[in-house]
């Protein structure tokens, strides 16, 4: 019995491998981006590397884009000469969006590979039957010098999701109730599968924020199976070549079931990703910025939800609305869908695509004692600037019915 | 392979970005990192420890971003070993590839405090605490040769060049 992770790694070493064992594996691709490249290329400087090798290496310019320092220019201009000088095989420059969603809007991406890339939120990329392992700089300079990389093969948990989906209720909500039951460790080193009647009735830009999140408790990665619906997906980007995977039924190491027909609006509460509570327990919470975006919920299907919900409102005066498109591929289409009009008269600030605040460095930095609701991942102390501030994490839903009344607001009173 | 040294504890779910707050990373200026180690917790912690001291934490220790600044800033300022009830997927893969000790020992936590004096015996597999010796698991072989030549830069490079 094997799991679909063990079948994608046993194909690409050639021999049945198993949960637990070590190995070095090929990989299919590499990237990372103008943060992690500083170290990447130091590394390979370090190891007397020349030139990368054969294994498709991309670098995005998402991070801190537009730069907003001195030094955070200089260093990007240091990772665009050595992505040229090492022969890195594509470059996507500033204002192309973020790495994990051009990506595979590219068709880079394609089910069965092994890609590893130098951030934290790669496993986003499992949504399409890949395994996608976040990575050091480290691990990505090895692995574009030697086209490997050394793994534990990860066991795998399985969930599944099933019930009706109420109104209100989407992506985020799900997994944050996830998280907050199986708390920031609970799925630490493994594998999550996903599956069940939801999943499958999901999109794939949905299914891609239940990836993205899992690593907020702790996965090491995670993976959905193709489907109809992937498979249109890819299509629509080019990517034809697939390799399909499944889990043996009893490959799991656990198993977990969430019934979600009586779920509400899901809040994470400061300080901790798996302090999450429903909806009415926060409401009515002052906040003084709201961020839409990021490669947890920066893409059209969450766009196109935050219009529903500014169309017919305003901005709560002297509170700051940022919302920032995954990609210039989802700007663009949200400018057609006239998304952005919407957002603009509604007083909100548009911004580059790229990873905005959710970085806490280059733009919506947080100040000390401010209160944020924001649709991107993580709510560490100081993670989007001042370790004074607080963090909640919610759905594009929410946070925009935040904007309207400048406090924590169930995004259920502006959907009719 | 045994390190002794003083002890500063910490709890579950130590992020990378407690660690190594993201507004310091666009540098190569590495004293900076070390300045402001820990920053999220306690902003002073650089000017506490001395070289040797060994963080200990409970579950989960660097979770969170894939920043490798988390594991130099804690090797540069001269912290000796981690020990945790578990460690991030990541963080773990970066300590070993850097050469920084990290050791995994459930219930730590319960068997030390701030201050107390430890020592770590990698290869006889203990940890000891002035209240319990406890067990550790040892290092796979694949780990221990990265671990041996001070992280994967030289183990790459003796493949390669032998």
């Amino acid at each position: 019995m094997s799991s679909a992770i063990e079948k994608i790694i046993s194909d690409h070493i050639g021999r049945k491998v198993h949960a637990g064992e070590f190995v070095e594996t090929p990989i299919d691709l590499i990237y990372f981006h103008d943060g992690t490249g500083i170290l990447v290329f130091k590394h390979l400087e370090e190891m007397l590397v020349k030139k990368v090798g054969d294994v498709e290496s991309i670098v995005f310019f998402d991070h801190s884009v537009p730069p907003h320092s001195i030094e955070a220019s200089t260093l990007q201009k240091y990772v665009l000469e050595s992505s040229r000088k090492f022969g890195i095989s594509k470059i996507y420059f500033m204002g192309e969006g973020i790495g994990h969603q051009v990506i595979h809007e590219e068709g880079h991406v394609k089910p069965g590979q092994i890609i590893i890339g130098a951030d934290s939120h790669t496993p986003t990329l499992g949504a399409l039957g890949v395994l996608a392992l976040g990575v050091g700089a480290l691990d990505a300079a090895y692995g574009l010098a030697a086209g490997k990389l050394w793994l534990k093969v990860p066991e795998t948990l399985l969930i599944t999701v099933e019930g009706r989906i109420p109104k209100g209720v989407y992506a985020k909500d799900i997994i944050l109730h996830i998280i907050g039951s199986l708390r920031a460790y609970g799925a630490l080193g493994k594998v999550v599968e996903f599956s069940g009647s939801v999943t499958e009735r999901l999109n794939v830009d949905s299914r891609f924020t239940l990836c993205n999140m899992s690593v907020e408790m702790g996965a090491a990665s995670c993976f959905q199976k193709i489907d109809e619906k992937t498979i249109n997906y890819l299509k629509n980007f080019g990517v034809c070549d697939l390799r399909k995977h499944f889990s043996d039924k009893d490959s799991y190491v656990e198993e977990y079931f969430f019934d979600i027909s009586s779920l509400e609006p899901q809040v994470s509460c400061p300080h901790s990703v798996d302090n999450v509570k429903s909806i009415s327990e926060v409401e009515g919470t002052p906040v003084d910025q709201i961020f839409i975006g990021s490669c947890t919920n920066g893409r059209l299907e969450d766009l196109v939800e935050v219009a529903k919900i500014l169309k017919n409102g305003k901005v709560k005066p002297y509170v700051k609305l940022i919302i920032v498109p995954a990609s210039k591929r989802i700007l663009m289409k949200a400018m057609s869908l006239g998304l952005i009009e919407i957002f603009l008269k509604a007083g909100a600030m548009v911004g580059v695509p790229g990873c905005g605040p959710c970085l806490g460095m280059h733009t919506g930095v947080l100040g000390d004692d401010e209160v944020a609701i924001s649709t991107s991942s993580r709510n560490f102390i100081g993670r989007m600037g001042s370790r004074k501030a607080k963090i909640y994490l919610a759905s594009p839903a929410t946070a925009a019915a935040s904007a309207l009344t400048g406090e924590i607001t169930d995004p259920r009173r502006f959907l009719k | 392979m045994i390190v002794k040294g003083r002890v500063w504890k910490f709890g579950d779910n130590i992020s990378t970005d407690i660690i190594i707050p993201g507004k310091y990373l666009r540098t190569l200026n590495y004293s900076l990192w070390v300045k402001h180690l820990m920053e999220g917790l306690d902003p002073a912690f650089s000017s506490k420890i001395r070289k040797g001291d060994i963080i200990v934490a409970g579950k989960n220790f660097g979770c969170g971003s894939s920043r490798e600044q988390a594991v130099l800033a804690i090797k540069l300022a001269g912290i000796s070993a981690v020990v945790a009830e578990s460690f991030g997927w990541i963080f773990f893969r970066n300590a070993i590839n850097n050469g920084l000790l990290v050791v995994e020992c459930p219930n730590i936590v319960k068997y030390v405090e701030t201050g107390d004096i430890m020592e770590i015996n990698v290869i006889e597999g203990y940890v000891k605490t002035p209240r319990k010796i406890l067990s550790i698991k040892p290092y796979p072989k694949f780990i221990m040769d990265i671990i041996s030549l001070g992280g994967l830069t030289e183990y790459y490079r003796r493949k390669k060049h032998g």
